[in-house]
């Protein structure tokens, strides 16, 4: 189909980006990849009167080496992050579950920082940034501030960018535990029933500390926090098994056509063993 | 036995296809890409219910919208809101409920057509829709066939008093004597879940008047452009000589596209009254609730056997869910399966009743395969259970009941007579290909582990009908035209030759393909020939491409029309060479007299001397062309064997096709390598059944599955390479010894791929998965089957 | 109306586009590069993909005023005249093509997969084609037809050349 009627505007900075959202209203959207937001046009499901392309903008583009983190501007590509050597030193889980997203042109064009920003429960990347205890570079009207993963999804495609905000980049510490991110899905492209990212701390056989992000079991990406507790000191399958026995405590899954919650449930304790087994090599 | 028809000639070899030059340089002629100058694009205003009253329409405010030229709903149309025909009234007492173009009064699907909006660009027509204004009352919907057939339902149509479209039964034999006779009686009921066809190409069509003469062109992304014409006349009044249809390429149809929808109706009718070119191009998000939707039948079936597995008889009770409407051939698609549910096994008794049931849905109609893939799954399904029931092994039980390859010619049960078959060949090579008993130890080691991963075995040796079909046949079963098929083929002045067919091809090769048998027959290399096909302006007779018809009957025009252009040739090249016809062979496209080679005429140099008519034998016309219309005298019955290996991942119900082997014996081969091409298509469309699709609507009849991100058709990543063998027992029926390829491997695949699910999982008390076979659903049954049930 | 500058299969076209225009209806309805097609509203299909700036995108998901300074190649500008890409060599050669309406995309974004591996095995081929949806050949000759044009791209031009 046809999206309705609406203006673009094409930035080359932070500031013309945060006057454009200014300028255009509430009904302004900012548009980067896109990959998200053109299908939800097409089926006019949003009529933005106002697109920011925010695309063009240097400092959102590409990833730098902070020394004890890495730093991913909001408008690099799931391709261009997903190859890019940093990230797969540094924070290899992102890498992991950026390759899962969608298919390979879809990952040309979409960006991981628009898909953190769309904060789509089902969508992939969320899990991993919060198990990476990613935080992020936030520009408004008044400024920049940064906000840590456990603050940044609030709700349903709701995250702490403001209407009149725009992501710049995030950040993640280096991490060099072992990784794995597991995606349950129907088909290749179909969106995750439940997706595992796991980060494994393990010495001498034994995990020492383990952070896990849940991917479609709430209305945002969440942490498994009692199966990072009980993991500690895990270092047998069966250890693993057990603890991942906690994935579904605290969650709030929902059921749609592919899975009802209690299935969901089922699954994330599946696919959270399985996930933490692979990154521990247990 | 091999596959080649004549190792001397083109015919039997994978010669490269013709089509795809164009197609893979992007050198399309898609109804889409016709752009004409004045054209105005059609926007349609949708149903968003799926039963309602109209309770108030207003178009007038589209009307003062930038760029649009008109507006109508069902008043402002009048007399040119056609109605969709169907012609296939299965029974005396049908009921067969008014279908109009535009929705009047009442709504009865999501999708239902409401209103239409014309303008200059697609863009400023669909912007437009929102200004006109409507309202809905709504009432019931009615989405479950067994609540639709209790009294006090609502009715989908209220003048026909019922959700009952018609009842139909077919008794063979005396079931109640062989269910007496026997040891073991088995009822199950299966699903077969309601499909949406999603070809890639979406539908579109153009309508032309083309201007000083009557003639109106309709270009339409149709599988049936010659039934197309017939019917637009009927519908349109429309004089069928002014009426041109082509199908240009056509990008995939299944079914889906064997038939004519309400859009092609409103686009031929709004483009003569406004005296210019009508365009519409359907978006995927139309296309899964507007084109028609396939299967969606509750099959309850009954079979009584001996203990040691002797089938005694058969019966089939059937819900058939025919949607909001009846299309085209909409009551009929259960009785084109209803002939096939005895398929290769002998029995005495077969009794079939099928109920077609209106409901709130998308129409059903033809979808590759149309019936016989809902036979063919739940006879395989039941012969498995019934083997797990005796404790027989489930190939044996086969085997047991098949008919022997010196039983041929074999009359059914259901009255069909099988021409050919040798179902003992085509399984022993599949069993080879398979590995099946290094599979079955596996298995057997699989479940004494308790592996999580467990191993099944899925079963299917099937048969269907196609060649659709002998006109007589049609005629009993009260469908509303035949089943012939045409040619003409011309040698032209310049040696060059025309097949022109009246199938029309979306995918399946028939340039290529009809090549080969002409250049067999007329002995000219296969580029020098062009199949000229899909318009009725150069293809005036035809019946098109559907049902596994199109080399089973349009194969036969080819041969004879070709083999008739042989016989006036000889005549003439025996005049020329002055010798009696008699004494002449054709060999490699020349006339010889026999015994001097040296006096001889090639086939071009005949058409010349035609062309030139300067010195030809009294009584012979100038030109040198032939027709044939042939019409079949019998179906034709491919057969086959398909096995695949199924891993289930008991603790999340996910499910794994990891060997997939097919052999399938259909008769003599044109062309190997588009034969292998259909059977891999088909097998992935039957499989995508078993595990991907599914049409989901909710109690409200609103689709759930409405986009291709939720309707899920497999990519090459979640299918693997298919292991394809081919056995040869011609069809003595067809004279080229064919059969049809075009829908086997959806219909034999889909009960081999649940067969290996549930032989995973007997071990674990589970007797059935219903489709789609998604993890879920695994899941589930597995903790029901262990008494967790939810 | 915006203006834009983009080439198209080696020549540059400019013009002014409604910014709600896809880069797809660009294509077909104000340059007539209609060898691309649409195939789906919700970016499953592929049947659009296209390379922007040489790699593979779906032109139906991006605007047409931001492919504004880019380069876009189509199955149209993928070979010369009669010359075939290989990728289009080794479709016909395997049959890797029914009706032909997925191909454009399909042909696309194999050439992609191939820019990016050339050596891909059959899994790495089967996900590379994760979006592009076919339902005609069942991908079987499909992957086969990729794994020839691999083969054909490693033994050099002249090999590859129709």
């Amino acid at each position: 189909m046809i999206p309705v009627e609406f203006e673009y505007v094409k930035v080359t900075t932070i500031d013309q980006a945060i006057a454009a959202l200014k300028s255009g209203g509430e009904d302004a959207k900012i548009i980067s990849g896109g990959q998200s937001l053109l299908p939800v046009l097409r089926l006019r499901m949003a009529e933005p009167s106002v697109l920011v392309d925010c695309g063009g903008i240097d400092e959102m583009l590409g990833v730098r080496d902070d020394g004890g983190s890495i730093t991913i501007g909001a408008a690099t590509t799931h391709h261009g992050v997903m190859n890019n050597p940093l990230v797969q030193k540094h924070a290899l889980l992102l890498a992991q579950a950026t390759a899962t997203v969608a298919d390979p042109a879809i990952r040309h064009r979409g960006t991981t920082g628009g898909a953190l920003a769309h904060a789509d429960p089902a969508g992939d990347v969320p899990a991993a940034a919060l198990a990476l205890n990613a935080s992020f570079v936030i520009a408004g009207p008044s400024g920049r501030r940064t906000v840590d993963a456990k603050d940044f999804f609030l709700d349903y495609f709701t995250t702490a960018v403001g209407p009149d905000e725009i992501l710049v980049s995030f950040s993640i510490p280096k991490c060099d535990w072992g990784s794995h991110y597991s995606k349950f899905s129907r088909t290749a492209q179909a969106w995750a029933i439940v997706g595992v990212a796991a980060v494994v701390n393990v010495k001498g056989g034994v995990i020492k500390e383990a952070r896990i992000g849940l991917t479609n079991m709430a209305p945002t990406a969440v942490r498994a926090s009692t199966v990072e507790a009980a993991l500690v000191g895990a270092s047998s399958a069966a250890d693993i098994t057990a603890a991942a026995m906690h994935a579904a405590d605290g969650t709030r899954a929902t059921s749609d056509l592919h899975a009802k919650a209690d299935y969901r449930e089922h699954l994330a304790r599946v696919i959270t063993a399985r996930a933490v087994r692979a990154a521990a090599g247990i | 036995m091999t596959a080649a028809l004549d190792t001397g000639t083109a015919l039997g070899k994978p010669i490269r296809r013709k089509e795809d030059a164009h197609l893979l340089h992007g050198q399309t002629n898609w109804t889409d890409n016709i752009q004409l100058p004045g054209t105005v694009h059609m926007a349609i205003l949708r149903s968003p219910m799926a039963h309602a009253k109209i309770t108030k329409l207003d178009v007038s405010g589209a009307l003062k919208q930038t760029g649009v030229v008109a507006a109508y709903g069902a008043k402002e149309l009048g007399d040119l809101n056609g109605g969709v025909p169907c012609v296939w009234p299965v029974t005396d007492d049908i009921k067969m409920p008014a279908f109009p173009a535009l929705a009047i009064d009442k709504v009865r699907q999501v999708g239902d057509c409401v209103a239409v909006v014309l303008a200059t660009s697609a863009a400023a027509a669909v912007d437009a829709l929102d200004s006109i204004e409507v309202s809905y009352e709504q009432l019931p919907a009615v989405t479950d066939m067994e609540a639709a057939l209790k009294s006090g339902s609502a009715l989908v149509h209220d003048e026909i008093e019922t959700n009952a479209c018609y009842v139909y039964k077919m008794p063979c034999g005396d079931y109640a004597a062989s269910r007496a006779k026997a040891d073991v009686v088995l009822a199950r009921r299966f699903i077969n879940q309601r499909l949406i066809p999603t070809f890639m190409e979406p539908r579109s069509v153009v309508a032309a008047p083309m201007g000083m003469s009557d003639e109106i062109t309709i270009w339409s992304s149709t599988q049936i452009p010659h039934v197309l014409r017939v019917l637009l006349a009927l519908v349109t009044g429309i004089p069928e000589n002014n009426i041109r249809v082509v199908a240009p390429d056509v990008g995939g149809g299944f079914g889906g596209k064997l038939q004519m929808y309400r859009e092609e109706i409103l686009v031929t009718n709004l483009a003569k009254k406004l005296g210019r070119p009508v365009k519409w191009t359907e978006t995927r998000s139309e296309n899964m609730v507007a084109t028609h939707h396939g299967r969606d039948q509750i099959q309850d079936i009954e079979i009584a056997a001996t203990k040691d597995g002797k089938i005694l008889g058969l019966k089939v009770t059937l819900l058939a869910n025919m949607g909001a409407y009846l299309q085209i051939i909409t009551p009929g698609i259960p009785l084109l399966g209803m002939f096939m549910y005895p398929a290769i096994y002998k029995m005495d008794s077969y009794d079939f009743t099928c109920t077609g049931v209106f409901t709130n849905k998308t129409p059903t109609d033809a979808y590759r395969g149309a019936g016989r893939p809902e036979a063919t799954y739940v006879i395989e399904r039941i012969i498995d259970e019934l083997a797990a029931e005796i404790g027989m092994e489930p190939m044996e039980l086969r085997k047991k009941n098949w008919i022997t390859h010196d039983e041929f010619p074999f009359t059914t049960v259901a009255g069909l007579t099988y021409d050919t078959g040798n179902y003992e060949a085509a399984t022993e090579k599949a069993l080879a290909m398979f590995d099946y008993d290094g599979l079955r130890a596996e298995q057997a080691r699989r479940r004494a582990s308790g592996d999580p991963v467990q191993l099944g075995i899925g079963i299917s040796t099937y048969t269907e009908m196609c060649g659709l079909a002998p006109s007589r046949t049609l005629g009993a079963l009260k469908y509303v035209a035949g089943g012939w098929e045409h040619c003409t083929v011309r040698a032209l002045p310049t040696g060059k030759i025309e097949v022109v067919t009246g199938t029309s091809p979306h995918g399946q090769g028939h340039e290529t393909a009809w090549s080969q048998i002409a250049s067999s027959i007329l002995g000219v290399p296969v580029e020098d020939i062009e199949v000229i096909h899909s318009d009725t302006g150069r293809a005036p007779y035809g019946m098109d491409t559907y049902g596994s018809r199109s080399l089973a009957v349009g194969g036969q025009a080819i041969k004879a029309a070709s083999e008739r252009l042989v016989e006036k040739a000889r005549v003439i090249a025996a005049h020329q060479l002055e010798c009696s016809a008699s004494d002449l062979e054709f060999i490699n496209g020349t006339f010889q007299v026999k015994g001097d080679p040296s006096k001889s005429q090639a086939l071009g140099a005949v058409a010349f001397e035609a062309f030139t008519a300067h010195n030809l034998p009294a009584g012979v016309e100038p030109t040198l062309q032939a027709e044939a219309t042939i019409d079949p005298a019998d179906f034709s019955f491919p057969h086959g064997t398909h096995l695949a290996a199924m891993e289930v991942d008991t603790e999340t119900g996910q499910v794994k096709l990891r060997k997939y082997v097919c052999v399938d014996d259909v008769g003599m081969q044109v062309n190997p390598m588009i034969v292998e091409g259909q059977v891999h298509g088909g097998v992935a469309q039957g499989i995508a059944q078993a595990l991907f699709e599914g049409a989901e609507y909710d109690d409200d009849g609103n689709l759930l599955t409405a986009s291709l991100a939720d309707y899920l058709i497999p990519s090459a990543a979640d299918l693997p390479s298919f292991d394809t063998g081919t056995t040869v027992t011609p069809s003595t029926t067809h004279p080229l010894g064919t059969k049809g390829v075009g829908e086997a491997g959806t219909i034999a695949s889909t009960p081999a791929i649940i067969n290996g699910i549930v032989d995973a999982l007997r071990h674990l008390g589970v007797t059935d998965v219903a489709m789609p076979a998604s993890p879920q659903t695994v899941w589930r049954t597995i903790q029901a089957a262990k008494g967790g049930a939810k | 109306m915006a203006h834009i500058t983009v080439t198209v299969d080696g020549t540059s076209y400019n013009g002014e586009v409604e910014p709600r225009k896809l880069l797809v209806h660009w294509l077909r309805e104000d340059i007539g590069r209609v060898g691309t097609v649409v195939g789906c509203d919700t970016s499953n299909c592929g049947a659009c993909t296209v390379l922007l700036n040489g790699r593979s995108v779906k032109s139906c998901s991006v605007l047409a005023v931001q492919a504004d300074g880019c380069e876009v190649t189509t199955i149209q500008g993928l070979s010369d005249g009669n010359e075939w890409h290989p990728v289009q060599t080794a479709f016909k050669e395997c049959h890797g093509l029914q009706c032909g309406y997925c191909t454009p995309g399909m042909v696309m974004a194999a050439v992609d997969l191939l820019s990016e591996n050339p050596t891909p095995s059959e899994r790495e081929i089967r996900e590379g084609l994760e979006g592009n949806l076919c339902r005609c050949t069942g991908y079987h000759n499909i992957v086969k037809s990729v794994s020839y044009a691999a083969d054909l791209m490693s033994a050099g031009p002249t090999k590859g050349a129709k």
